[in-house]
């Protein structure tokens, strides 16, 4: 009988264990999943309803506004996913696309590796003054070849009016110079103004400049959040330091490259 | 030995219950008598700013003041600059017990934090509390009374019967005006501003010279309407027509004829190409600075980018165009009887296992009501103050009374934001919070982006696509899935978990049950 009330007693205490379970969970910031996520979630993978034509990136660039497009790209890097969306950052060797919030499955998100052949469909759109990709749905082209951009050196064209035909490429700025981001003296900002803080998804902003010009450059948090190299090089620029720097030529109502990383010149 | 293993079973019993329950719901709060001031609290406040530096400044005197006079309360600052990313970290703290203490929030995600038992502190009691509540006379500083708090933006905070928060600032949104455009157009600006005149001025400025310029800023891009947030557009423009959105038990009516007819018009603008959304285009603020707008509405708490002389500017200077700002309230079906959103901050405070610490809570938030914290923090945007105390204050008469004198502390079109909420505070609405009516608020401007959107793609917006688009956006935010509170919800088959942990509760009490009636046999016998 005893053994009866023992092993009852060890089922009863397991239970009520494994009902409190994980009540000592330190506290997080993990992003949790809205309830929208399934319901929008198309199989990407599958392949489209009807082949359209695909664009070449000239093509690309002289459809209208608004149109639907299609075009095959190569993977760089991608921000990441949420609620069954991702922004993707692709580029072909005849140029780059910006595109937005694709429609994704977080599986599908994973496979989207640097290099990584995809077919893309969606509307061309402007956000100002960023040429995207919006409401994209995509498929991954099998036995696709691969590519990675190089980055090229667009230091010489920074006060060009033609930096703008490289839109979203990677590119690379040499020997600019840390410049104060504030009254401060601070060399990067948490948000534009420094109003965010470390450890609340806050992007990095400092200024560079080349030749008496002084520029904005991000690190957009979902592209490198505090893990990565290129955020903590940033937590340490002095102001003064001279840079080397590679990144997506983003834009937003100007030139404001997401830079992916670093280096401080010798 | 019997009587251990009797003990051990109710014991185990015991714990049965306790984990049915689990440990992170929390027992509900009973204001204490006293605070005690001989221990240390450790409080952590999440709060929002509009990605305003000054505002943070504003917070952080605010805990060092507050700090001095209460030493014994460390208030631990997390800066938020997004109200959603709150809503999604609360909502996993909740489910790991490891909520902040106060909490900048907006009451439609208070309902759904309530879904957790027990997990925001209802604030009625310390409302009144003698020595902690409003006007306490154990408070260490001088904060507002209930009566000092503005009636209506305290109803807001109130829900199922409770208030759950405190307002910490309110707005409204504003129609920022390119008057010297309207009037280039050969137009006078009205009073109050109509759908009619909005639709009317923007067809007109869509006229071009012979090499596609527009005639009234002489540039290739021009959007005479843009509106910023969506979501209010459709509920404002439903309540000015006095037609359905929700009822407060959460039955949803947004869908409707007459939102049909909403729908219509703005696909009929949007293809005329005289109105777009800050989703699709941008900030209204950059168009109108740069004077590629004419009417901007966006929340008076971003009155500071509003204008050509703006202390703030997102855009190039050699962008910049010169042109007079208006700030009117937003367009009317009836100018006669305007109405308008109110919105704006609130504060929750969540309940934790030691009322002292969510009495703490309550003294630091109640101390963002007092003067020094609601004139500066106002300051800031275009922001009201919640407390009449605070408005009618002399330091702030002095503040609105000083317009224009600066383009930054003092800038105009920032204190005619302010000035345009204090004059029509009772004008203003809010909308039913529920569960679920957050989703609603999405699910309402989803419905103008998507006909917008499908309009500037060359698709057609008849009925079967607006029939297409309310299930669409119906799945899309799960609205049939939003329990009005007037009907039965049904939760459904019990997890298997839970029927173990029921059956091995049962088995426990036949053993007590068995183990006595052995008992009692024997000592029968004996």
């Amino acid at each position: 009988m005893k053994k009866y009330i023992a092993m009852l007693l060890v089922l009863v205490m397991a239970l009520s264990l494994a009902a409190c379970g994980g009540e000592e969970a330190a506290p997080t910031t993990e992003a949790t999943t809205e309830a929208t996520t399934e319901a929008t979630i198309e199989a990407t993978t599958e392949a489209t309803e009807a082949e359209a034509t695909v664009l070449s990136h000239e093509e690309y660039i002289a459809a209208e506004m608004d149109t639907e497009v299609t075009v095959e790209t190569y993977v760089q890097a991608h921000q990441s996913w949420w609620d069954g969306k991702v922004t993707v950052y692709c580029q072909s060797p005849d140029g780059a696309y910006f595109l937005y919030n694709l429609t994704c499955t977080e599986e599908d998100a994973e496979k989207l590796v640097p290099g990584t052949k995809i077919r893309v469909t969606g509307y061309k759109t402007e956000w100002s003054g960023e040429v995207e990709i919006m409401d994209g749905t995509f498929e991954f082209v099998e036995d696709g070849d691969t590519y990675i951009a190089e980055a090229l050196d667009v230091t010489e064209m920074l006060v060009s009016e033609d930096l703008i035909d490289h839109q979203n490429e990677f590119v690379s700025f040499t020997g600019l110079t840390v410049e104060a981001a504030n009254e401060n003296g601070d060399a990067f900002l948490y948000n534009w103004d420094g109003s965010g803080q470390e450890g609340t998804d806050s992007d990095l902003y400092f200024d560079a400049s080349l030749n008496g010009e002084t520029y904005t450059f991000v690190i957009e948090y979902y592209l490198c959040d505090e893990t990565s190299e290129v955020y903590q090089a940033v937590q340490n620029l002095k102001v003064g330091d001279v840079i080397n720097m590679e990144g997506f030529l983003y834009w937003y109502e100007g030139m404001q490259p997401h830079i992916t990383a670093i280096t401080v010149a010798e | 030995m019997k009587r251990l293993l009797c003990l051990l079973l109710a014991l185990a019993g015991a714990l049965t219950l306790a984990g049915c329950h689990g440990s992170r719901e929390q027992s509900g709060f009973t204001v204490p008598e006293t605070f005690d001031t001989t221990r240390d609290y450790e409080i952590t406040f999440w709060a929002k700013n509009d990605t305003n530096m000054t505002q943070v400044e504003i917070y952080k005197q605010a805990i060092e003041d507050f700090q001095a006079l209460y030493p014994n309360i460390t208030v631990n600052l997390r800066l938020y600059t997004d109200y959603g990313k709150i809503y999604n970290d609360v909502i996993t703290n909740i489910s790991t017990g490891t909520t902040p203490d106060v909490c900048v929030t907006y009451p439609d995600h208070i309902a759904t934090y309530l879904t957790g038992e027990n997990t925001v502190v209802p604030l009625d009691d310390l409302f009144t509390h003698e020595k902690y509540g409003l006007g306490g006379s154990a408070l260490a500083y001088d904060g507002p009374t209930l009566e000092q708090i503005i009636p209506q933006f305290l109803t807001e905070c109130e829900f199922a019967g409770y208030h759950y928060a405190i307002p910490y600032m309110r707005s409204t949104e504003a129609c920022y005006v390119n008057k010297t455009y309207v009037e280039k157009l050969g137009y006078t600006l009205p009073e109050t501003l109509t759908w009619d005149f909005i639709w009317e001025v923007s067809e007109a400025a869509m006229a071009k010279d012979g090499e596609g310029n527009f005639l009234v800023n002489g540039q290739k891009v021009l959007i005479p309407f843009i509106y910023k947030s969506t979501d209010n557009m459709m509920i404002q423009m439903l309540k000015q027509l006095d037609e359905g959105y929700s009822t407060s038990a959460g039955e949803i009516q947004l869908f409707n004829d007459t939102t049909r007819e909403i729908l219509y018009t703005l696909a009929d603008q949007a293809g005329k190409e005289t109105f777009s959304t800050f989703k699709l285009v941008g900030y209204p603020a950059n168009f109108l600075n740069a004077g590629q707008c004419i009417f901007a509405v966006d929340s008076t708490a971003g009155a500071t980018w509003m204008g050509s002389q703006a202390p703030l500017i997102d855009i190039a200077k050699d962008k910049l165009v010169d042109f007079e700002t208006v700030v009117m309230t937003v367009p009317q079906f009836d100018p006669e009887n305007p109405q308008m959103i109110s919105q704006g901050p609130s504060l929750c405070i969540f309940n934790k296992e030691d009322p002292q610490q969510v009495l703490a809570s309550w003294l630091f938030a109640q101390y963002l009501l007092t003067n020094e914290v609601q004139i500066a923090y106002s300051q800031t945007e275009g922001y009201v103050p919640v407390t009449s105390k605070a408005q009618e204050s002399g330091e702030y008469q002095d503040y609105l009374s000083r317009r224009g004198e600066d383009n930054d502390l003092y800038y105009s079109v920032k204190i005619d934001a302010v000035n345009l909420l204090l004059n029509n505070t009772e004008h203003t609405f809010v909308t039913p919070v529920f569960n679920g009516s957050a989703s609603l608020r999405n699910a309402a401007g989803q419905l103008i982006e998507n006909v917008t959107k499908s309009v500037r793609r060359k698709q057609t917006v008849d009925d079967g696509y607006i029939q297409d688009l309310f299930q669409e956006v119906t799945d899309l935010y799960r609205l049939d899935q939003v329990e009005s509170s007037g009907g039965k919800q049904d939760l459904g088959p019990l997890p298997a978990a839970s029927k173990a942990l029921l059956l091995g509760l049962g088995l426990c009490w036949a053993g007590l049950l068995a183990w006595a009636l052995r008992d009692a046999k024997r000592k029968g016998k004996g």
